[in-house]
């Protein structure tokens, strides 16, 4: 397989992939019921995370800054965090605050947990979690800062505790609709479980007149606390580092057994869910998701041909994009590039299973940015593209459709509403693929076939 | 901090904010504002980076590089609706992408090595390279870099010193971008510019091509313009600009001390003007050509008002019916465009109930209160907590403003008007001020609230 990690001698970053760590640390901490978030650095990042925010969920999304200018650059930024923290208790009222460090913070030396601890005991606070969680962006993206978030709610509130027969279930960044959706599943095997987080009603709220400060939902905290005791953890994490694994810490410290497995987003990686609940539940596959399945297989036969004719590119956080490679080469659409913005030690291994069979290898790019992506893309004649609203200029620059799915979306409407998981979110994906094929061999076949013959008006 | 006054929902208004917020005839003090954020209150400013970024950005032809860790560069890649006319370079994101290796060891040679290697790619007339918190933090000069890239490619290599934290306040980034671009201006030794009778157009952004519809009325009545500072300019362009002989300044907060700058080193007189609305534009285009004096362009001036205004004004009295009465909310980014708002609602005959800006000065919100009637609640720096409580105090029907606001209004079943700096639409001049009577109308009466209100539940 050609692996491509972008060239070493390429220093500058031309159009950037990835977002920044905090980031997925603010999505994941909004999965958290009474939670309110608070980023430790200047103005602009809890702003730029709130813009970011809001314009993929469409929803209020607050986040609170302790807004360092440079005198506390300088001094340091004990004060103006425990402000912060006062205000964030005095107008938001939550029982769990997430603090975020930035680079700016790290930079500085600041010592988070120390400044937390102090502040806890000078005000006596008690009925307020707070939970501090590095997350410098030059050390990581958006991905390593929603593990680590995460992992962190996980290594704070799971205590030994009395076993029982309750399932974890920890997901990466994915739209609330498929966390819905992934619950339905559950549900529908009779499984008790915990999914951490869960945003899936904090990010999208149905209408209610109201703003809400801290929107009603999202995992108890009282539930991550018993999470310790779980029969099993399913977490959707093939690529989380070992160091960032939620699942790993409650495998090692508690003794949960872990599943670690691909998104359920395509046929294969669905039936690997199944396997897994089937035998966690000790029931088969229920009569509904037995038919979805069925509508989902009939899909791909009335898809099969069309999607030959795509040439993706696919790209966007690794777990993503190895639950998308999957559904390409399932469907005979092998990738010819696979590009994240994070660097993964996992992906490319991944990879070089599912690709085992492909006509062609694709040029895989870790750590890349759009510029790599769209030459790489251009020198394999891509004809489709997979992954989130930065591959914009694939289209505007070289008329390649983006199917829209990951984060952020925020050229279209939806993006919190986008399903892709389970059988039904499978041919949903499928049938908007396929779809963007056809549009564009509607568009230029009659020119094409023309073209080819020479055949000329009047001639 | 007695944590016992705190209710299940919070509170709206923070005590230390309650000078920040006046009710016009009631207050007797003036209002706090032009400060730095207070820590967790959830501003809704950005930071100095941005602030110089929003400015500079739109020279077509300049490449910018950000120098700082990755997520500076993601949140601003593209960040506005400004067009050009040719380069699209400037919509490109450049980033050093700093590393922790870089933050430890100094990013001065990483950052000499992209600035190197864009040169190499893409040979641009001019790059800006914009310092972040961390490049700041760290101390890496890029000054010295800056100019020893400008002597090694033999083009204008201009550092912008914007690193966040120097103030939560995006005026500063203003300044910032300013400082900037009257580097790049200045003639070098032994060049001089010709003065000329055009003019140029400075804090006009060609957000949806503005800056062109403006350029046609005054090619109509007899000038051209020089350069705009910065919509759809280009670096030669800009060189140009001390060969005006006049320099209307729009966007007051990040242009008047360009005016000024401009005004001292090269003896040109400025003008504040502003196209936003149908007497502002006509107003505008009066006072441009007495400055001229020269009748026959003042008699083509009123021919070109009239014709405009006999065209525009029969489609603006079938909004005005509709919305006559309807109550109205502004907060937006500074007061240049909270005035414009407000004489455009006025025309139409809204009330005006509320007004707030993230950047307004003291004299600017002096001035705001005059145009305002008894009653209304004018606010700096708002959060969305104060935002709502007054929204719903105060029976809004729509609200102007940028993205974060948006999402809380369709919230609240409130409609919107999108006057930020990503829009597509122009709203400029005579025809944008039908469209943006349109948009007022249509969000304003549209038939989904009725429905919103009718059958919508408290979720």
């Amino acid at each position: 397989m050609e692996t491509v990690a972008t060239p070493k001698v390429k220093q500058v970053n031309e159009n950037q992939c990835q977002q920044c760590m905090p980031l997925g640390g603010v999505v994941a901490f909004k999965g958290i019921e009474n939670a309110m978030v608070l980023v430790h650095g200047s103005q602009g990042c809890s702003t730029y995370m709130r813009l970011t925010n809001v314009e993929h969920y469409n929803e209020p999304v607050d986040i609170a800054s302790s807004a360092l200018n440079e005198k506390q650059a300088i001094y340091g930024g004990e004060a103006n965090l425990h402000k912060a923290l006062d205000n964030v208790i005095r107008v938001y009222a939550p029982k769990f605050i997430g603090v975020l460090t930035t680079c700016l913070t790290e930079t500085m030396g600041e010592d988070l947990k120390r400044l937390v601890a102090t502040y806890r005991l000078n005000r006596g606070i008690t009925a307020v979690d707070i939970i501090p969680v590095a997350t410098p962006s030059y050390s990581g993206s958006q991905t390593e800062g929603f593990w680590a978030a995460t992992r962190q709610l996980v290594a704070y509130y799971a205590q030994p505790t009395e076993r029982h027969q309750g399932i974890n279930v920890i997901i990466p960044h994915i739209s609330p609709a498929d966390i819905r959706e992934i619950k339905r599943i559950f549900g529908l095997f009779g499984l008790e479980y915990t999914m951490l987080p869960d945003y899936s009603m904090t990010l999208d709220r149905p209408y209610g007149g109201r703003y809400q400060k801290i929107p009603p939902g999202g995992t108890k905290t009282r539930d991550i606390a018993r999470m310790s005791g779980a029969r099993a953890t399913i977490q959707f994490g093939l690529t989380c580092p070992d160091n960032l694994s939620p699942g790993l810490l409650l495998e090692q410290e508690h003794g949960v057994p872990l599943h670690n497995l691909p998104l359920p987003i395509g046929l294969q990686n669905m039936e690997r869910l199944v396997e897994t609940l089937e035998e966690l539940s000790g029931l088969s596959l229920p009569d509904i998701l037995e038919r979805e399945r069925g509508w989902l297989l009939d899909g791909m036969a009335d898809s099969h041909k069309f999607n030959a004719d795509g040439r993706p590119i696919v790209y966007g956080e690794p777990e993503i994009v190895y639950a998308f490679s999957s559904i390409c080469m399932e469907n005979g659409a092998t990738p010819v590039v696979i590009a994240s913005g994070t660097r993964s030690n996992r992906l490319t291994g991944l990879l070089a299973t599912l690709l085992a069979d492909a006509d062609e290898q694709p040029v895989i790019l870790e750590e890349t940015d759009f510029a790599a992506i769209d030459e790489a893309g251009f020198m394999a004649e891509a004809n489709i593209a997979i992954g989130h609203s930065g591959g914009k200029f694939l289209t505007e620059r070289r008329g390649i459709p983006v199917i829209r799915v990951g984060f952020p979306i925020h050229d279209r409407t939806g993006g919190q509403r986008i399903l892709s998981a389970g059988y039904t979110g499978t041919l949903a994906f499928l049938d908007r693929f396929t779809n963007a094929l056809l549009e564009t061999k509607y568009d230029s076949y009659r020119e094409l076939r023309k073209e080819e013959m020479g055949i000329r008006e009047g001639a | 901090m007695d944590t016992s006054s705190v209710t299940a929902e919070g509170s709206a208004c923070i005590s230390e904010r309650q000078n920040s917020i006046l009710t016009t005839g009631k207050s007797k003090s003036s209002i706090h504002c032009a400060d730095d954020s207070l820590a967790g209150s959830v501003s809704q400013r950005a930071c100095v980076f941005c602030g110089a970024r929003v400015v500079l950005n739109p020279v077509t032809d300049a490449a910018h590089l950000v120098h700082g860790p990755i997520g500076c560069a993601t949140c601003t890649w593209d960040i506005r609706g400004s067009l050009s006319s040719g380069s699209e370079m400037y919509r490109n994101s450049f980033s050093t992408d700093m590393k922790e290796r870089d933050v430890v060891f100094g990013g001065e040679k990483k950052l000499a090595t992209c600035i190197d290697e864009i040169v190499g790619k893409y040979h641009p007339p001019a790059i800006f390279v914009y310092s972040t918190c961390v490049s700041g933090m760290i101390g890496d000069d890029i000054i010295a870099v800056c100019k020893a890239a400008s002597e090694r490619h033999a083009t204008d290599v201009i550092p912008v010193e914007s690193s966040g934290f120097l103030s939560g306040n995006k005026v500063v980034g203003y300044r910032a971008a300013a400082i900037a671009l009257m580097q790049l201006i200045k003639p070098k030794v032994g060049e001089t510019v010709e003065k000329t009778r055009k003019l140029n157009f400075l804090g006009e952004y060609n957000l949806g091509g503005e800056k062109w519809v403006v350029e046609r009325y005054l090619r109509e009545i007899g000038i051209e313009i020089n350069v705009a500072f910065t919509g759809d300019s280009t670096v030669a362009a800009l060189k140009q600009a001390p060969g005006a002989c006049l320099n209307l300044v729009q966007c007051t907060g990040s242009m008047h001390w360009v005016a000024m700058s401009l005004e001292q080193e090269f003896g040109t007189p400025y003008l504040d003007v502003n196209f936003f609305g149908a007497e502002n534009t006509a107003g505008s285009l009066r006072k441009i050509a007495q400055f001229y004096g020269e009748p026959e362009m003042i008699r083509r001036t009123e021919a070109l008002i009239e014709r405009e205004q006999a065209r525009i004004q029969p489609v603006l009295q079938k909004y005005r019916k509709k919305l006559a009465g309807k109550r109205a909310a502004i907060y937006v980014g500074g007061a240049f465009k909270a005035v414009a708002i407000i004489h455009q609602l006025k025309e139409l005959g809204m009330e005006i109930v509320l007004t707030g800006t993230q950047t307004g000065k003291k004299e600017e919100y002096d001035n705001l209160s005059t145009l305002l009637d008894p009653g209304t609640i004018i606010i700096d720096d708002a959060n969305p907590a104060e935002l709502e409580k007054f929204l719903l105090e105060k029976n809004v029907d729509v609200m102007a403003g940028g993205v974060k606001e948006r999402v809380l209004a369709y919230k609240l079943g409130i409609g919107f008007v999108d006057h930020n700096h990503d829009r597509k639409d122009g709203l400029a001049g005579f025809d944008g001020a039908v469209r943006f009577a349109r948009e007022v109308y249509v969000t304003t009466c549209t038939p989904v609230w009725s429905q919103l209100k009718a059958t919508g539940r408290r979720a």
